[in-house]
C-alpha cells in the first residue's frame, strides 16, 4: 500500500476515536493524538523522500500509485509527492496541530468542531497528494465545505452573513475552476487517444493553445480565489473576523496555499503558453493585491481584519512571485506560502488567546499587554517581526528569495511591478509597529487587564511550535530552499523554455 | 595564520543572548549582567588579538583581505548564493575593536547605571544580540550578509530605544527609528539588486578587488542619465544615509535618545550610526572608480547635514538632544571626508580620515554620553536648566567630560584635533566650498560643546533636591578609561594601517590647515565661556535678536512637522484611508451586489412558484399563446 495514504488513514481514525469518545476530555486528547501522529508520519515522510532521493531515484513523483476509479471517465485517484508537496504536507501538518491545541478549550459541541477540523486538514492532506485533477478538485471541496459549518456554527459576529460570503465566493471560484478542469481534460488528448485527468500525462503530451488560452484564465481565477487574488479577495476579511481561531489558521495558514499551489500545478503546469502571453495581466493584479493589501492594513481596528489584509499582501506575493516564471521567483513562492502559512497561524492563534482574555478585537480599545501577558506579547512581536520581514526569522528569506527571483528580468515592466511589490516591506514594518505600539507597549489601559493569566500549557504548546517553525526556517532555510529548488527545475521546464 | 577561532568573537554574544532572552526573570539581575559582561570581555580580548596579529603580520605590499570563515546560507540562483562568513581586512579588524571596546565599557557602565531597573536581564539580552549583529555586520563577507545584519542591528536598536516600553515617548521614538530606516533599506535593498544583477555577486571580494568596478558596471544600462552602477551605489548609500541619520533621514535619532543612555552612547553615537560610513568605505573601490558622481553627491549630503545638524545643537535644551545632533554632525564629517576622497595612495586621504574620525570619535562621544549619562544618574533630569554647578558634586564626571569636549572641539594634541584635521586638509584639495563650511562647522561645534559644558558644570546650580553625588565606579570606571582613549587614539598611524588601497602612505603635517582650525575652535570656547560660564543675560539678549532663527532651529527646522504632514496627511489620508473605503464599498460593494441581486431575482421570480392552479393555467395558456403568435408571425 502506499504509504500516502496514511495521511487520509490518520485524521480518518482520530474522527472515528472522536465519534466513540465518551467525554470532551477524551475528545481532546484523541484529536490531539491524531495530529501528532499526523505531524510525525508528515516527518517520517520528508525522511522517507530524502532516503530515496538520496538513493538516485531521479523520478519527478515519488511514492506514485493509481487506482481506477470510473473506468469510463478514464479517471483515477493517482497519488504521489515531490519536493514541494512535501513541504506543503509539512506546513499543513504543523498548522493542524498548533490548531488543535489552540482549540482545547472550545466547549460547544466539540466532538463536531474537531471533527469539522480534522475533516477540513483531510481535504488539504488529500489536495497535495494528488497528481490527478479529479483528485485534485474532490479534495479541494472536502476542505471548503467543513469550512461553511466551523464559521457559521462556532464562528463569532455576523458569523451566518460571513460564513455565507466565503463559501459562495469560493464556490463562484469552484464553479470556474471547473470550468477550467473540464476545458483541459476535454483537450488533453490533441493527438488522439483517450481523454485523461492525469496531471503527468497531461502536461507530457501538452494542450493546445487556442485551448489554453481559454481555460487559463478560468483555472488561474479559480484557484486565485482561494489565494485571494484581487479583487476577489473580499471574502478573506470577513470570513476571518468570524471564524474561530482554529479555522483562521487552518484557512489563511493552509487553505489560501491551495490557491497559490493550485496556480501553479495546474493553471501554469498545464497551460504554459497561455501563462506567458496572459500572464502580465494577473502580474498587475498580484502587484496591486501585494501593495493595496497593505495600505488596507493600515488603518483597521479589528486585529483579524488587519491580519487578513495583511494576508492578501502576502498571499499576493506568493501569485506575484508565480507569475515570475523563473526558477528563484518560483522557490519564492513556496517559501512565502510556508512562512506565510506559519506565521500567520501563530498571529491568528494569539489573536484568538488575546480575544479569550480581553474580549475585544479592537486594537484601540487594548494596551499594554507586555506587562500583563508577557509571553503572549513576546509571542506576537515575533510573529510581528517575522511577518515585516527580519532576518533570523522565515518572512525574510522568503520576500528575499522573490525579490531576487523577480529582478531577473530586466524589462521595465517587471522591474516596475518588482519595485512596487518590493515597496511593501516598508508598509508591512509600518503597520506591524503600529499594531505592537498600540497593543502590547505603552501603559496598561484597563484595569481589569491586570487580573489576566499568560498562556496556558496548550496555548504555550501551540505557539511555541509555530515560533520554532518560524525560527528554523528563518535561521537554517537551505534545505528546504534546496528541496524546492531541485523540484523546480523539472517542474518549470515547460514555463521556461 | 588561521583566522578561524574569530568565530567566537560572533557566536559568544549570540551564545549570551540566547541564554539571557530564555532564562529571562528567573535568572537573578546580577547573574544576568555578569554574564553579558564577561562574555563581552572574552570577545574583547580575542578581538585585540586578532588586531594584533593581523597588523603585525608581515605585509610586504599592503594588507590583505583574508576570509576566516564561510558558509552558504541560501542559494537564490546558481551564481547567486549568500554566505554567511567573517572577511578579515584593515577596515573590519579596526571596527572590531572599536565595537568590542566600547560594548564593553558600555556593558561595565550599565551595571551601575541600570542597576534596580525592571527588565535589567531584557536589557542584557537586548545589548548581546545588538553586539552580535553588530560585529556580523562589520565582518561581512558579503553585501546580502550585511544587509541581514544590518537589519538585526535595526531590530535591536528598535528593541533597545523602546526599553522603557511603558512609556509612549519611548514607544513612538522606537518605532519611528525602525520605520525610517527601514524606509532607507528599501533604498538599499533596490541598490543590492541592480548590483547584484549586474555583477552576479554578493562578495566584497570580488566587487572590491581590482577589477570590481568592471564587475559592478556589468552589462548595467543606462536609466535617466546615470548609469546602473550610480543608481545602485547611491540607493545603497540610501540605505547607509538611513542608519547614519543623514539629512534628510535624520529625524529618527534624536528622538532615539527615548533609550537607556548607555544605548544610546553604544548605538546612536559609537557604532550602529557609523554603519552608513562602514557601508560606504567597504564599497569604497566601486564608488571611486565606476561612480564618481556618487561620491559628489555623499559629500554634499554629509557636508550639509553637519552643518544643520551643528546650528541645531547649539539651541536644544536636552543634554541628550544637543549630543545627538553633535553625533549627527560627526557624521557628517566622515561622510564629507569619504566623499571627498580618491582612491590609492595620499589620494586616499580623505578616506583614511573618515575612518580615523570614526575611530576617535567612536571613544570621545561615547565618552561624553556616558558623561551625560552620570550626570542624568546624579540630577535625574536631562534638561540643561535643571543642571549647574556640578563640577563640585562629580570631580570625576567633570574631568572626564571636560576631555571629551575639548577632544571633539579639535584641541592638540588630542585625538579629535588629528582626525579632524586630516578631513579638513582632504576637503581643502578637493572642494573649496565644503571645506569652508567643514571649517566652520569646526568652530560652532566647539561653541555648543562648550555651551552644555559650561551650563552643566559651570554656571549656577539650582536648587538640587538631593544633593548630587558622583557616580559608582562601575561607571566611573568606563569613563576614565575612554577618556584615556580619546586622549591617545589620535597617535595610531592611520595612514600606515587602514587606506584606501591597503598600502601605506605618507601623510604630512599641513600647518595651514591645523592652525585656523584651531583658531576657530577657541574662538567657539571663547564665545561659549563668555555667554555661558556664569549666570548673565547675554546669550539671553542674543537669542531675542534672533528670535526667528533661533525658534526655527529650537524647532529642528520643521523637518519632523513635515514628515508628519507626508506620513498622516497624505498617505493615511489619501491612500489608506480611499484603500479601505474602496476595499469595502466598492470591492466587497460589487461581491454583495451579486448576491443581492441574485436574492432579489430569486424573490422576483418566487411568485411564478404560488402553487395556484388558476395562475398556472393562465401562464401556461398564455405561454401557448404567444407561441403560437409567434410561430404565425414568423410563417
Amino acid at each position: 500500500m502506499n504509504p500516502l495514504l496514511f495521511l487520509l488513514i490518520i485524521p480518518a481514525l482520530t474522527m472515528c476515536g472522536i465519534v466513540i469518545a465518551r467525554n470532551l476530555k477524551s475528545v481532546r486528547i484523541i484529536s490531539a493524538a491524531g495530529m501528532s501522529a499526523q505531524l510525525l508520519f508528515s516527518f517520517l515522510l520528508l525522511f522517507l523522500f530524502f532516503d530515496l532521493r538520496h538513493g538516485g531515484n531521479t523520478d519527478p513523483m515519488l511514492l506514485v500509485s493509481s487506482t481506477t476509479w470510473y473506468e469510463s471517465f478514464n479517471n483515477k485517484l493517482n497519488f504521489g509527492v515531490d519536493g514541494i508537496s512535501i513541504a506543503m504536507i509539512l506546513l499543513t501538518a504543523i498548522v493542524a496541530f498548533a490548531g488543535i491545541f489552540v482549540s482545547w478549550q472550545v466547549e460547544h459541541l466539540t466532538r463536531e468542531f474537531f471533527i469539522s477540523l480534522i475533516l477540513l486538514a483531510t481535504g488539504v492532506f488529500g489536495f497535495f497528494i494528488s497528481l490527478d485533477l479529479f483528485t485534485m478538485f474532490l479534495f479541494y471541496e472536502l476542505a471548503v465545505i467543513p469550512m461553511y459549518l466551523l464559521i457559521g456554527i462556532w464562528g463569532t459576529g455576523p458569523k451566518e452573513y460571513s460564513a455565507m460570503k466565503l463559501t459562495l465566493m469560493l464556490m463562484g471560484g469552484s464553479a470556474l475552476l471547473l470550468v477550467g478542469l473540464l476545458g483541459i481534460y476535454f483537450n488533453s488528448a490533441p493527438a488522439g487517444g483517450r481523454l485523461t485527468f492525469d496531471l503527468t500525462e497531461i502536461a507530457q503530451r501538452g494542450i493546445p493553445l487556442s485551448a489554453q488560452l481559454y481555460f487559463f484564465p478560468f483555472t488561474f481565477v479559480g484557484f486565485g480565489v482561494l489565494g485571494a487574488l484581487f479583487p476577489f479577495h473580499t471574502w478573506s476579511p470577513d470570513g476571518h473576523a468570524s471564524a474561530p481561531t482554529a479555522v483562521s489558521m487552518l484557512h489563511a495558514g493552509v487553505l489560501m496555499k491551495l490557491g497559490g499551489y493550485g496556480c501553479f500545478r495546474v493553471a501554469m503546469y498545464l497551460l504554459p503558453d497561455a501563462a506567458h502571453s496572459l500572464g502580465w495581466i494577473f502580474l498587475v493584479l498580484t502587484t496591486i493585491s501585494v501593495v493595496y493589501g497593505a495600505f488596507g492594513a493600515i488603518l483597521q481596528k479589528d486585529l483579524k481584519y488587519i491580519n487578513a489584509y495583511s494576508s492578501v499582501s502576502h498571499c499576493g506575493l506568493v501569485l506575484f512571485a508565480l507569475l515570475m516564471m523563473n526558477q528563484t521567483a518560483t522557490t519564492g513562492a513556496f517559501l512565502q506560502m510556508i512562512s506565510h502559512g506559519l506565521m500567520t497561524a501563530l498571529f491568528f492563534a494569539l489573536i484568538g488567546m488575546i480575544y479569550g482574555r480581553t474580549h475585544t478585537r479592537m486594537i484601540d480599545e487594548m494596551g499594554g499587554l507586555m506587562k500583563v501577558i508577557p509571553f503572549l506579547s513576546v509571542l506576537y512581536v515575533i510573529a510581528g517581526l517575522a511577518s515585516l520581514g527580519l532576518p533570523g526569522l522565515s518572512g525574510f528569506v522568503a520576500e528575499m528569495t522573490i525579490f531576487v527571483g523577480a529582478f531577473q528580468h530586466a524589462d521595465i515592466f517587471h522591474r516596475a511591478a518588482t519595485i512596487l511589490a518590493v515597496s511593501s516591506i516598508v508598509i508591512t514594518a509600518v503597520y506591524i509597529l503600529r499594531v505592537v505600539a498600540t497593543l502590547l507597549l505603552g501603559p496598561v489601559k484597563n484595569d481589569h487587564y491586570l487580573k489576566l493569566t499568560d498562556a496556558r500549557w496548550f496555548e504555550k504548546l501551540g505557539g511555541v511550535t509555530l515560533v520554532l517553525s518560524i525560527g528554523a526556517m528563518g535561521i537554517a532555510p537551505l534545505w528546504l530552499s534546496n528541496l524546492l529548488r531541485e523540484t523546480l527545475v523539472t517542474l518549470l521546464q515547460p514555463l521556461t523554455h | 595564520m588561521d583566522y578561524s577561532f574569530t568565530l567566537i568573537i560572533i557566536l559568544l554574544p549570540l551564545l549570551a543572548f540566547g541564554i539571557l532572552g530564555l532564562s529571562g526573570h528567573r535568572m537573578r539581575p546580577g547573574v544576568a549582567g555578569l554574564l553579558g559582561t564577561s562574555s563581552l570581555m572574552v570577545i574583547t580580548l580575542v578581538s585585540y588579538f586578532t588586531a594584533f596579529h593581523y597588523f603585525t603580520a608581515p605585509h610586504a605590499g599592503g594588507y590583505r583581505a583574508i576570509s576566516a570563515f564561510s558558509i552558504v546560507w541560501l542559494s537564490f540562483t546558481d551564481s547567486l548564493q549568500v554566505h554567511l562568513g567573517i572577511l578579515l581586512d584593515p577596515l573590519s579588524v579596526m571596527m572590531l575593536v572599536v565595537i568590542t571596546t566600547v560594548s564593553l565599557m558600555v556593558h561595565i557602565y550599565s551595571l551601575g547605571y541600570m542597576k534596580g531597573e525592571r527588565g535589567f536581564q531584557r536589557y542584557y539580552a537586548f545589548l548581546s544580540l545588538f553586539t552580535f549583529s553588530m560585529l556580523g555586520l562589520v565582518v561581512a563577507t558579503n553585501i546580502f550578509q550585511m544587509y541581514i545584519f544590518w537589519e538585526l542591528v535595526g531590530v535591536s536598536s528598535y528593541l533597545l530605544i523602546g526599553f522603557y516600553y511603558e512609556r509612549p515617548a519611548a514607544v513612538a521614538a522606537s518605532k519611528k527609528a525602525f520605520i525610517v530606516t527601514r524606509f532607507a533599506d528599501l533604498g538599499f535593498f533596490i541598490g543590492i539588486l541592480i548590483l547584484s544583477f549586474n555583477s552576479d555577486t554578493f562578495d566584497f571580494l570580488s566587487l572590491t578587488s581590482v577589477n570590481g568596478p568592471v564587475i559592478a558596471a556589468g552589462a548595467g544600462s543606462v536609466f535617466l542619465g546615470l548609469s546602473a552602477t550610480t543608481w545602485a551605489m547611491l540607493l545603497i548609500f540610501m540605505g547607509g544615509a538611513g542608519k547614519s541619520a543623514m539629512f534628510p533621514l535624520h529625524i529618527w535619532l534624536p528622538d532615539a535618545m527615548e533609550g537607556p543612555t548607555p544605548v544610546s552612547a553604544l548605538i546612536h553615537a559609537a557604532t550602529m550610526v557609523v554603519a552608513g560610513v562602514y557601508l560606504v568605505a567597504r564599497l569604497f573601490t566601486v564608488y571611486a572608480l565606476a561612480s564618481p558622481v556618487s561620491l559628489e553627491v555623499i559629500a554634499y549630503v554629509g557636508s550639509f547635514t553637519s552643518l544643520f545638524a551643528a546650528v541645531i545643537a547649539c539651541t536644544q535644551v536636552d543634554i541628550k538632544r544637543v549630543l545627538a545632533y553633535s553625533t549627527l554632525s560627526q557624521i557628517g564629517y566622515m561622510m564629507v571626508a569619504l566623499g571627498v576622497s580618491g582612491y590609492g595612495g595620499e589620494a586616499g586621504l580623505g578616506y583614511m580620515a573618515s575612518l580615523f574620525h570614526l575611530f576617535t570619535h567612536a571613544f570621545f562621544k561615547a565618552l561624553l554620553f556616558l558623561g551625560a549619562g552620570s550626570v542624568i544618574h546624579a540630577v535625574h533630569s536631562n534638561v540643561m536648566a535643571d543642571m549647574g554647578g556640578l563640577r563640585k558634586y562629580m570631580p570625576v564626571t567633570h574631568l572626564t567630560f571636560l576631555v571629551a569636549c575639548l577632544t571633539i572641539a579639535g584641541i592638540p594634541p588630542l585625538s579629535g584635533f588629528f582626525s579632524k584635521d586630516e578631513i579638513l586638509v582632504a576637503a581643502l584639495e578637493h572642494n573649496r566650498l565644503v571645506f569652508t563650511v567643514q571649517w566652520f562647522v569646526a568652530g560652532i561645534t566647539a561653541f555648543y560643546m562648550f555651551r552644555l559644558y559650561f551650563k552643566v558644570f559651570w554656571n549656577r546650580s539650582p536648587e538640587y533636591r538631593h544633593t548630587p553625588h558622583e557616580s559608582p565606579l562601575t561607571m566611573t570606571i568606563p569613563l576614565v578609561i575612554l577618556s584615556i582613549a580619546s586622549v591617545f587614539a589620535g597617535f595610531v598611524p592611520f595612514h600606515s594601517l587602514i587606506t584606501s588601497d591597503g598600502k601605506p602612505f605618507e601623510a604630512a603635517f599641513h600647518a595651514d590647515v591645523a592652525v585656523p582650525s584651531v583658531l576657530i575652535a577657541l574662538a567657539g570656547i571663547a564665545l561659549a565661556a563668555l555667554l555661558y560660564y556664569k549666570e548673565n543675560l547675554i546669550a539671553d539678549g542674543v537669542v531675542a535678536k534672533l528670535r526667528g532663527f533661533y525658534t526655527a532651529a529650537y524647532r529642528k527646522f520643521y523637518v519632523d512637522e513635515l514628515y508628519l504632514f507626508l506620513t498622516h496627511r497624505v498617505i493615511f489620508r489619501f491612500v489608506s484611508r480611499p484603500v479601505a473605503w474602496f476595499d469595502r464599498h466598492i470591492v466587497d460593494g460589487a461581491m454583495n451586489l451579486i448576491g443581492n441581486s441574485t436574492v432579489g431575482l430569486s424573490v422576483a421570480i418566487r411568485k411564478m412558484q404560488s402553487g395556484q392552479l388558476q395562475a398556472y393555467i393562465w401562464f401556461f395558456t398564455s405561454g401557448a399563446l404567444l407561441l403560437a403568435l409567434i410561430l404565425v408571425y414568423l410563417n
